[in-house]
Order: structure tokens, then C-alpha cells, then sequence
């Protein structure tokens, strides 16, 4: 394997991780992070639709909305909002379809959450930093050259959402059986333990690969 | 015009019904963009307008989109304002619009405006939705620049600072520094917006009996 995917790999989830360098995905993060059970289904979720819908959007600006693309001396790139959140919205619902066909139990563990994954930051804000690294130039370790980088960004991201979210959901459990003042009690802890969490995600910023 | 509900529908969401603070929507966005206060300030005026347009729009469109679709078309509709508002900051303010990077584009899946669209645009007529639009984009901005005023004010010592202009100077003083205060540099990193949003959801929960959890 090529090592700079490898690089690429890693720095996706642990230096430019989704929650704690970007608070990519954090609505989700927080509502869904009080069971480990239910956090690890959508971390899974969240994964498996990054993997899927990153190439597309790849695809669709490497192809079709950069400059030269279509038609000459014509940039599209100005539609990207609306094609990239298309593509999520269709390819979040189509997820759900074939779920729902082929995995009836999965799809009733994850139901709620599948179609709010449509408008879950973190899959949109990977389409959208995938769109300015391709941008970068090819030695850069960011850079995001081919439909297998947007896989393995893509991976990368996702897995990193799901080790967040997971870890977040345990430590929540843990925090029910210990005495909160009154009104930090639910949503202000939550946000102190997940600022601590970042912190010593910060470590890992020095990483070089 | 202004009954009393039109008034609750742009007043309840600065104090008792924040976006941030108490619904918890659209925190990515107001953790992110809030490092410097000028960012913070634009990118709290271009939500407020597009959760306005938004939520009038939705609520003109409110009696004929299909159920089912209703998201892809809520969606759409958003990615067009925001197009729009991205496509003015790029012409009008270009050095914030590269500042604010791709959160800009991230305003679309913003929470507030999916959560306002789909509790209050999709009931109401258009003018109270307006009212509700903009009562919320403001609750939303008033955070943004709370966090943002303390995060430059303790990071880096200035106020209103941008790339090209140096801003007002606060703390950079010789007087300052010989009395033994240096700036917080962990100010500017992403830990401490987190810390911050508790502060404030802290001191509100302390003052309103109400919203603290059992």
C-alpha cells in the first residue's frame, strides 16, 4: 500500500479528527452519545455513507464542476452546495432503502438516525474539505488526488467520528452515577468532558508522517 | 402585526430559548468560526439572514410540498441562499469569506435552520416565521460573539482583529506584560470554545431554575 494514503489514513482520524479539531457532526455527537450501543450504530452509519458518498462527490468535481470540465472555460464550482447536498440527501435515502431490503435488524436499530445522517454536518464538511484539498498542491500530505484518497479520507474521517462518539458515550454512562452541580447537569458537563476530550486529542496535532 | 405571539417568536430564542444554549442546534459552526471576533460577527449576520429567507420561503412553499420530500426541498432551498450568501462574502468581504472556509458552505446543514424549518416554517404563515427566522439567527449570533469576544480578548489580546488590520489593542501593552500576564495561547485552540459554551449554558441554568435537568 502506497504510503502516503497510509499517512493520509491516520492524520484523517487522529490529527484532522471530525469532532474534536473541526466539531464536525456535532449536533448528532451530542444527542446520540448517552448509550454506548446506540453511538456505535451511528458511528457506523456515518462511516458507511462517508465512504459512499465522498467518491461520488469526487467524481462529480474532478468531472463535472471544475474549471474546463463541461464545457470550456466554463467553472461550475459555484453549484457545489446544492449538487454535493443532492447527492448526501439521495444517497442517504437510497442507504435507507436497501437497508431497510436487506438487513431488517440493522435497520431497525439504526432507523431514526439513517435519515439524519442527510444533515449531519460531518458528511457534508468532508465533501467540502475534500473539494479545497484537491485544490492543494500533490505534495502536500492533505492532498486528495484520486478516488481511492477520497476512500481512504473518507474512512479515515468516518472512523474517527466513531471512536469519538463511542468514547464520549462511554465516559456519559460512567457520569450518570456521579454527583453534578444542578446546572451544569446534562448539556454543560457534557460540553466541559467533550473540551477535555479535544484537549488531549491536541496531542496528536505534532504527529508527523 | 405584532401580537403577542409575534413577539415571543423573536424574542424567546435570545434569552429563555437559545439555539445554542438550550435547543443545542447549530453548535459546530459557532465553536469553529469563533477564534476572532470579526468572522464570529459576519458569520452571525449571514445565518440570521438565511434562517429569515429560509424560514419564509419554506413557510410561502409550506401547503404544496409533499411530505415525503420534504427535506430534499428544504434542502435545496437553503443551498440556494447560501450559494447566494457565499457568492456576496466572496465579492464584498473576501478575507473573512477565506477565514470562515468551508463553514460558509457547512451553514446548510446547519441545525437551527433544519430545526426551525421543520418546528415552526412548516405551521406558521410567513410573517411570524420571518420574526422566528431572525429571532433565532440573532439568539445564534449573540453566542457566537459572546464566546468570540472572550476567545480574541484572552488568546490573542486585541479586539476585532482581521488579517490586514492589527483591531483595537487590549491586552498587548508593556504595562500589561511587566505585571507578569501573558496571552492564553490554548484560547485560540478548539478546546476552549467547548469550555466557554459550558460557561455560559452554566451561568444560564444558575439563573433559570427551569431548563436545569432533573
Amino acid at each position: 500500500m502506497d504510503n502516503s494514503l497510509i499517512s493520509l489514513f491516520v492524520r484523517s482520524i487522529f490529527v484532522d479528527n471530525m469532532i474534536f479539531a473541526f466539531f464536525l457532526g456535532m449536533c448528532s455527537y451530542l444527542a446520540v452519545s448517552k448509550t454506548v450501543k446506540t453511538a456505535l450504530g451511528l458511528g457506523i452509519a456515518v462511516t458507511f455513507v462517508l465512504v459512499v458518498t465522498l467518491p461520488v462527490n469526487y467524481l462529480l468535481q474532478t468531472k463535472v464542476l471544475g474549471p474546463n470540465c463541461l464545457v470550456e472555460g466554463v467553472d461550475l464550482s459555484f453549484l457545489s452546495f446544492i449538487l454535493f447536498i443532492g447527492v448526501i440527501a439521495g444517497i442517504v435515502q437510497l442507504v435507507e432503502m436497501v437497508v431497510e431490503r436487506f438487513s431488517p435488524s440493522l435497520y431497525a436499530s439504526l432507523g431514526i438516525f439513517l435519515p439524519l445522517i442527510a444533515v449531519n454536518c460531518a458528511i457534508m464538511g468532508a465533501s467540502l474539505f475534500m473539494q479545497q484539498r484537491i485544490g492543494l498542491a500533490p505534495s502536500d500530505p492533505k492532498y486528495i488526488g484520486s478516488v481511492g484518497s477520497a476512500v481512504v479520507y473518507a474512512l479515515g474521517s468516518g472512523i474517527g467520528w466513531l471512536l469519538a462518539i463511542v468514547a464520549l458515550a462511554a465516559i456519559r454512562e460512567k457520569m450518570a452515577y456521579s454527583n453534578v452541580p444542578a446546572p451544569l447537569r446534562g448539556l454543560g458537563i457534557t460540553f466541559i468532558t467533550v473540551g477535555l476530550m479535544a484537549m488531549s486529542f491536541m496531542c496528536f496535532s505534532g504527529l508527523k508522517m | 402585526m405584532s401580537s403577542k405571539k409575534n413577539k415571543e417568536a423573536l424574542l424567546t430564542p435570545l434569552g429563555l430559548n437559545n439555539p445554542v444554549t438550550v435547543q443545542v442546534l447549530g453548535i459546530c459552526s459557532a465553536l469553529a468560526v469563533t477564534a476572532k471576533l470579526v468572522p464570529a460577527i459576519v458569520m452571525g449576520i449571514s445565518v440570521t439572514i438565511i434562517t429569515a429567507l429560509s424560514n419564509v420561503v419554506i413557510s410561502c412553499l409550506r401547503k404544496t410540498i409533499p411530505l415525503r420530500i420534504r427535506i430534499i426541498v428544504q434542502l435545496v432551498v437553503v443551498a440556494a441562499l447560501v450559494t447566494i450568501v457565499s457568492g456576496v462574502l466572496k465579492a464584498f468581504a473576501y478575507d473573512i469569506s477565506v477565514q470562515l472556509s468551508v463553514y460558509v458552505g457547512l451553514i446548510i446543514t446547519n441545525c437551527i435552520l433544519m430545526g426551525r424549518l421543520e418546528a415552526f416554517a412548516m405551521q406558521n404563515d410567513p410573517w411570524p416565521s420571518f420574526l422566528d427566522g431572525v429571532g433565532n439567527g440573532l439568539g445564534y449570533a449573540k453566542i457566537l460573539i459572546i464566546v468570540a469576544f472572550f476567545r480574541e480578548l484572552f488568546g490573542s489580546g486585541t479586539l476585532f482583529a482581521t488579517d490586514t488590520q492589527p483591531g483595537i489593542n487590549v491586552l498587548n501593552h508593556d504595562f500589561v506584560a511587566n505585571a507578569g500576564y501573558v496571552n492564553n495561547g490554548l484560547m485560540l485552540m478548539p478546546p476552549m470554545a467547548l469550555i466557554i459554551v459550558a460557561c455560559i449554558i452554566w451561568w444560564q441554568r444558575a439563573h433559570n431554575k427551569d431548563l436545569q435537568q432533573k
